[in-house]
């Protein structure tokens, strides 16, 4: 095609670009005050919608003009709602404000706002260095993380494609465009990047393999299929930054010359698929996606596909089944979907993450992306941060730092004065490590070593409260109900694996249980057909390893160390601390087994309790009286008397006072 | 095209691009296996049985899905191998009802042949025996289902898809809870009174004819 300057897919994008700044300039650049408010599921799970409704209420109320801007979520999910004030009037810097409830909204209207008063103790941080207010970047929870996949989250409005575009998007697409297919495959090979979906396939050889392929009719999907539970980096990604990812899908269909891409996304996730549909429909009225992209001769459709939630549709082959309208179950590779894949012909599947990360590495160059790592597991990685730790949320950091840095320096480590005991990284597949690899560094070869793995981000950390057989319990049943049913290993092994653990944490566990899981274990993982079973039994094998103490302390001591095994515990009520009248756990029992002895303290009837925990939640903090325990048999046994003592007394009581 | 590779010290001359399993089969070296039938496109892959090792390979594989090449060289009988058949099959005999003496497959039955070429004991000892609800699946106007006999090895699917007319069975459910399930209407009209494709293949006696 010949292409004079005017018509480049750069110069083209520089006309829509520029219409884009205007728009933007034109509603933006007011000395009106700016509220940005995270609207992400995590901000609105938290009653993000309500504070936004709160400030339009009050902003009309004090007769303030102020723009509200809704943006999706930056991953400090600790402190939603969050909300960022932008008050150039008021002379201070742009404020990040932190679990901005619907009151403090008011507040912040009538006292900021309008009084010019930023309400110091309320205020998280400047958003930029100043000289008023510390800013948000003193805190390791900011300064430590390596923004490149969610640089903009958080700042751009997901459904506004000009805040992209004026932050610099779609520039990859451009300079893509004028580059060989050949080119970009190279550029993606060299940056080093790996996939971020779980396993770290090399991107760049996926797409050379596809590229290679003579079929017609080339397809690329991208896989939002994020099941893990505890694990969201790719609903947040797509809320809060969806064209990020589109370009890098248009990006990847133009280095192995497809036409046509999916993006498979869960229905569970309605705001990610309205989202990604309407950013996807922005995109084509522009011309950056669709026919003739910018200019040239580059057509690519895009359809949002809606997975019904099966875990098992995370992997590719089953995912490419279910679009075609199967049964979602994976099929032996190879011949891999860069082959042989969707309708049979060559499919790139590839995760959010990583399209996401395709862009800023044309744009900055893949000598750039790869100097950001290690040698080997080049980039950045996100966490989905959650369990017991301060501060929880997404998390990008540059692979190579340690699971220590991470845990404690950048989240907050164990709130409450706990000790640590273990974290879960990579979900259902992935392992259970404990204190000792605290200094594994976080990348793909380490923490497979380690035997867990990087998985697409999930990480759950568990403090001295918690027990790493029940854990183990939970991810396989989540394994076992997730597993399609197909072969042999995951079908019937899964289910096995399951009932050993069950019985271990009831205290039904047999001494041979041990070895028997760990056979099993290993032969579900060396036989399975696909992902899923080969590595389901992680959380098993990794726990039986490093947790090999807890393991024995509940088939022997029917003792449950993190006190988390509700058969294997029992709370009593230390009759020395317990105070006489109160009732303050009487009232909070559900199912009435606190009863009240003859010297007037309480006692707790094991038979009925469910061992909720909550009479140690009510019992006040001066009293303390309430103890849990493991073994269970470790409580001491307080008679119930034979009559109520409150009736006892009702019926002394008249004859007390007869005359 | 003919091509040599060695099983077991064999050299077996054999189709190019045929699968190791039925290249293996048609030499007369039993290698387990429940889900293969000759001429599928896509094995299923799934009993999980067919194990081999493989030079050049890390792992055992299935040897359903090894396309053979000229020289290639594989054992079907090494202890990598027999430790995940026989757990394979463990665990398929753990979720199966071990009556044989009520069974119309009794003496015929592919997992008794499974059990004793691998020494496996039909009841494993330490594996609980779950059992799924009802017992027997009636639905079916001219046969029986027994899902606690069934190994889910599809053969019955795939041996009704490829009978001509309309496919009445497929699986239902999922994981554990897998099951046959039958298209009850299209089995009234059609042809499965004078087929009976499905019930012929099944090597457990899972499906069986009503009594008339």
């Amino acid at each position: 095609m010949n292409q004079t300057p005017e018509n480049t897919p750069e110069s083209r994008l520089a006309a829509i670009r520029r219409r884009a700044e205007d728009q933007r300039r034109a509603r933006m650049d007011t000395d009106a005050p700016k509220i940005h408010i995270g609207l992400a599921t995590c901000g609105i799970a938290s009653g993000a919608l309500d504070t936004k409704q709160a400030f339009e209420q009050a902003l009309a109320e004090q007769g303030i003009e102020a723009l509200i801007h809704t943006v999706g979520c930056a991953g400090h999910c600790y402190a939603e709602p969050v909300v960022i004030i932008d008050h150039p009037q008021s002379g201070f810097p742009p404020i990040f404000y932190h679990q901005v409830t619907a009151g403090k909204a008011k507040m912040l209207v009538k006292l900021f706002l309008a009084g010019g008063d930023p309400r110091l103790e309320h205020v998280y941080g400047a958003t930029v260095e100043n000289d008023l207010i510390p800013s948000v970047m003193e805190f390791p929870r900011f300064n430590r993380e390596k923004r490149v996949v969610m640089e903009k989250c958080g700042r751009v409005d997901p459904e506004d494609i000009d805040d992209y575009l004026a932050e610099g998007g779609y520039g990859a697409l451009a300079r893509a465009l004028a580059m060989t297919p050949e080119e970009i495959v190279a550029a993606i090979e060299a940056s080093g990047l790996r996939g971020r979906g779980g396993a770290g396939f090399p991107t760049g050889r996926k797409w050379r393999l596809a590229a290679a392929a003579t079929a017609e009719g080339k397809v690329v999907i991208c896989n939002a299929d994020e099941g893990d539970p505890g694990a969201y980096m790719d609903r947040t990604l797509l809320e809060s930054n969806p064209h990020q990812m589109l370009e890098g899908l248009a990006i990847c269909a133009r280095a192995v010359g497809a036409r046509q891409a999916v993006v498979y996304v869960r229905a569970e996730y309605p705001l990610a698929v309205r989202i990604v549909t309407r950013a996807i429909a922005q995109a084509e009225a522009l011309g950056l996606l669709g026919q003739g992209i910018l200019g040239t001769d580059m057509n690519l459709d895009i359809e949002v596909f809606q997975g019904s939630g099966a875990f098992v549709c995370g992997e590719e082959t089953a995912l490419i089944r279910s679009i075609e309208g199967y049964r979602g179950m994976p099929v032996h590779r190879p011949p891999y979907p860069a082959q042989k894949g969707l309708h049979g012909r060559p499919t790139v599947i590839n995760n959010v993450k990583t399209l996401a990360s395709v862009p800023p590495i044309i744009e900055k160059g893949p000598d750039w992306y790869a100097a950001i790592g290690t040698e080997k597991s080049s980039g950045t990685a996100i966490f989905s941060v959650v369990g017991d730790v301060v501060h929880p949320g997404l998390v990008e950091i540059p692979m190579g730092v340690t699971l220590r840095e991470l845990i404690f320096d950048i989240c907050g480590g164990v709130p409450g004065r706990k000790g640590f005991k273990a974290v879960q990284i990579g979900g259902p597949s992935g392992g259970c490590l404990s204190e000792a690899f605290l200094d594994t560094p976080i990348d793909f070869d380490s923490l497979t070593e380690a035997g867990a793995m990087m998985g697409s981000g999930g990480m759950v950390v568990m403090s001295q409260d918690s027990c790493p057989v029940d854990v183990a319990r939970f991810f396989l049943d989540f394994t076992q109900k997730e597993s399609c049913g197909k072969c042999t290993f995951c079908r019937i092994g899964t289910w096995h694996l399951l009932e050993i653990l069950e019985r271990i944490t009831v205290g039904e566990g047999r001494e041979e249980d041990v070895e028997l899981l760990q056979q099993l274990g290993e032969d579900i993982k060396d036989g399975s057909l696909c992902g899923l079973g080969k590595t389901a039994p992680n959380p098993v094998l990794t726990s039986l390893k490093y947790f090999a103490d807890e393991y024995a302390a509940h088939i022997r001591e029917k003792r449950c160390p993190g006190m988390m095994c509700r058969a294997l515990t029992a709370y009593y009520i230390d009759l020395e601390k317990c105070a006489r009248g109160c009732d303050a756990c009487v009232g909070c029992c559900p199912t009435d087994a606190v009863f009240t002895t003859s010297t007037r303290k309480k006692g707790i009837d094991q038979a009925l309790c469910v061992k909720c925990g909550e009479c140690m939640v009510a019992c006040p903090p001066e009293y303390d009286a309430v103890r849990k325990v493991s073994p269970a048999s470790l409580a001491p046994i307080i008679e119930r008397p034979v009559k109520p003592v409150a009736e006892a007394e009702a019926s002394a009581t008249p004859a007390k006072d007869a005359p | 095209m003919m091509v040599e590779i060695t099983v077991d010290g064999r050299v077996l001359t054999v189709q190019a691009g045929q699968s190791l399993l039925e290249a293996c089969l048609a030499n007369d070296i039993y290698v387990p296996n429940l889900c293969h039938l000759p001429g599928m496109a896509d094995p299923p892959a799934s009993c999980r049985l067919c194990f081999v090792e493989v030079d050049g390979m890390p792992q055992p594989v299935t040897s359903c899905t090894v396309a053979v090449t000229g020289g290639l060289v594989a054992r079907t009988d090494t202890p990598a191998v027999r430790r995940l058949q026989r757990s394979a099959l463990r665990l398929l005999l753990s979720v199966h009802e071990v009556d044989c003496k009520n069974c119309p497959a009794n003496k015929r039955c592919e997992l008794q042949r499974l059990a004793r070429f691998l020494k496996v004991g039909l009841k494993p000892k330490d594996l609980p025996a779950p059992r799924k609800t009802p017992a027997v699946d009636d639905t079916h106007p001219c046969f029986s289902f027994y899902p606690n006999r069934c190994v889910l090895c599809g053969k019955c699917v795939e041996a009704c898809r490829r009978a001509p007319g309309e496919t009445v069975m497929a699986f239902s459910r999922r994981g554990f809870e897998t099951i046959l399930y039958f298209d009850v209407n299209a089995a009234e009209a059609g042809r499965c009174e004078n087929c009976q494709a499905c019930v012929e293949i099944c090597p457990v006696g899972a499906l069986v004819m009503k009594a008339d």
